[in-house]
């Protein structure tokens, strides 16, 4: 076999990898943004805090990252909802987030990663575990698992939130404050409430997301810009209130952005999912699986 | 006013801070002054699109980088004045705004606000890896010591000065202009409310073109001079998250629906920053920036003119106050109907 064809069954099996990666990452983002049309850009912010308290724990106590997001799980999910009902009482409410609301979020986005220079200083950070150095070897198939760990854990938590979403009361309930708030209302079930758990849902996978980042790469606070871009591009070419929309579209951008690196250089990457989003919203603004 | 004696006033008032910056004989208030008023430039810039039609604009930096590389490409083929370079910046970053919004103003609007962003980095792509431009190791362009006019030796960064002076007295009286116009009420019926504005028969995509593209131009230009402004430019400094936050931090802060709003804005903001910066350092001002935008959008939503418009109490309304209110307090069934 030639080595310009190994090249490409690692570089296809990478991007499958971090394909599956990105889904964590935006999956927060198609809730807020794709069901509940909160447009929170400061999404990758609240990754790269969820990236630091897993550094944090996983330095002074020496917990698995991935573990010591779950600890934070509730933390960021109250975090989310007082976010969320800020959000609600000061442009929501007054029809007012088209442009106050995005500005909110933007300066949110900024303050955080601002502070996180004040406070960590802008060398990059990483975690330890007894995974990340390893790596799998199937003939000249490489599987690192730094990437498939953070790949595995990312499905699961795409399939538990595609079976919260669709199974329980309060889930459905979620979907359908997206459709019609009226009709929500009618059924005694208050849009504000609802919609005030699924933005800490959403706030929530931002932790794991961030433990995912950390075990996958150094980080420090500026990655988190990398990152806007590409998980919208992502959102909007799953087809927004798509969850598995949103998963399979992570797999193209990552395929796609792996193969660009290998074969076109590092540096080409980030206009990858950029230069796919631009198209997508010239060309199909309802996505690739969208309704 | 009309806006031919707005513009005199302006130039009188600019012709005062310059002589003052000559009285002072103080190089810094130069170079300061020169960074407050490109600000002056782009946040009036951006308030024509975000300010007047409510359509955010995240990627300002992509616009304000469009003139500096312009002048960059130029400076190697055909080296040409600077206020020569400014319009070229500016029908660059013009066109550029007017695809931009060809692509994506015919969705909502937040879709347009995601599409400036990765606009910006998808351009910043672009020239790290053009090496015409320097690519990621930046370009340098010497810049003379003196101009010579007619004889008489001018330091450089006074010329400097003095052009973007003139570009904010016409970036001010272009934002007037267009507030007191049909395109001005125009905006304000797509800000309010865009579906009722077309079902009146408003050209609505049209108006929001006219909005991109004026507003990409005015940005290109307040760029344009900017490498010879700092001599050496890398595509991490024209692309500077800090242009983006304050174009939007300085007209929210101000004031969203009048000209003054971004002027207010960016000298306050402008000048806290150059403070800031040589007393604490350049993290600190910045998280005054991110702290006071959302601040204000939280708590005076319209900026310090609504502050001051609501201490002076409803008396005397004119046009422009009126429609100010009416976009600081909609029915609040519009919010329970979404």
């Amino acid at each position: 076999m030639g080595v310009s064809t190994e090249l490409f069954v690692n570089a296809i099996i990478a991007g499958i990898l971090l394909g599956g990666f990105y889904a964590a990452v935006t999956i927060g983002l198609s809730l807020s943004f794709g069901i509940l049309d909160i447009v929170n850009i400061a999404h990758p912010a609240f990754i790269i805090v969820g990236s630091y308290i897993a550094y944090i724990l996983n330095v002074s106590f020496g917990i698995d990252p991935i573990i010591a997001s779950i600890v934070a799980l509730p933390a960021f999910f109250a975090l989310g909802m007082a976010v969320y009902q800020l959000y609600y009482s000061s442009f929501e409410k007054y029809g007012q987030e088209a442009l106050r609301g995005l500005a909110f979020f933007f300066g949110l986005l900024f303050v955080t990663e601002v502070m996180l220079i004040l406070v960590f200083g802008v060398d990059y950070r990483y975690v330890h575990a007894s995974y990340i150095d390893t790596t799998l070897h199937f003939g000249f198939v490489d599987v690192p698992l730094r990437m498939l760990i953070p790949c595995i854990a990312a499905l699961i938590l795409v399939g538990l939130l595609i079976l919260y979403l669709t199974r329980t009361f309060t889930g459905r309930a979620i979907m359908a404050v997206s459709q019609d708030q009226g009709a929500l209302q009618l059924l005694a079930a208050d849009p504000v409430k609802i919609k005030r758990i699924a933005f800490g849902l959403s706030i929530a996978t931002a932790s794991i997301a961030g433990a995912l980042l950390i075990v996958i790469q150094p980080v420090e606070p500026s990655v988190g810009r990398e990152y806007i871009g590409r998980i919208f591009a992502i959102c909007v070419l799953g087809g927004l209130q798509s969850l598995p929309g949103t998963l399979i579209a992570a797999m193209l951008i990552g395929v796609m952005e792996s193969m660009t690196a290998t074969f076109y250089g590092p540096s080409w990457a980030p206009a990858v999912a950029f230069g796919f989003l631009l198209l997508t919203l010239a060309l199909r603004p309802q996505g690739l699986f969208g309704r | 006013m009309k806006s031919p004696v707005f513009f005199i006033v302006c130039l009188a008032v600019a012709a005062v801070v310059f002589v003052f910056g000559l009285v002072l004989k103080n190089d810094y208030f130069f170079f300061a002054g020169y960074t407050v008023l490109q600000y002056v430039v782009l946040a009036t810039g951006w308030n024509i699109l975000g300010g007047y039609t409510g359509y955010v604009n995240f990627g300002s930096a992509a616009f304000f980088a469009l003139g500096a590389y312009a002048t960059v490409v130029l400076h190697k083929v055909l080296p040409l004045p600077v206020p020569l370079l400014m319009l070229v910046g500016g029908v660059v970053a013009g066109l550029v705004g007017l695809g931009m919004g060809y692509l994506t103003l015919r969705l909502r609007g937040a879709f347009f606000a995601i599409a400036t962003l990765a606009l910006a980095i998808v351009l910043q792509t672009l020239v790290v890896n053009w090496d015409f431009v320097g690519g990621s190791r930046g370009a340098y362009i010497i810049r003379p010591n003196t101009l010579d006019v007619a004889g008489l030796q001018i330091p450089y960064i006074e010329y400097l000065f003095g052009l973007m002076l003139v570009m904010a007295v016409v970036a001010l009286t272009v934002a007037r202009g267009i507030e007191h116009s049909r395109l001005g009420f125009g905006f304000a019926t797509i800000r309010d409310d865009e579906q009722a504005a077309e079902a009146c028969g408003v050209p609505t995509l049209r108006l929001k073109l006219y909005a991109t593209t004026i507003s990409g131009a005015l940005m290109g230009m307040a760029g344009a001079p900017f490498p010879y402004y700092i001599g050496y430019l890398q595509p991490s400094s024209a692309f500077g998250l800090e242009y983006a936050v304050n174009s939007i931090a300085m007209p929210m802060i101000g004031g969203t629906t009048s000209w003054a709003g971004p002027l207010i804005g960016a000298v306050l903001l402008g000048s806290l920053q150059q403070i800031a910066t040589v007393t604490i350092s350049s993290a600190v001002n910045l998280l005054i920036v991110g702290l006071l935008l959302t601040g204000f959008v939280i708590i005076a939503p319209n900026g310090i003119l609504g502050l001051v418009e609501k201490l002076r109490g409803r008396s005397g309304g004119s046009v422009r106050r009126a429609i100010a209110d009416n976009t600081a307090d909609p029915a609040p069934t519009q919010g329970a109907a979404r």
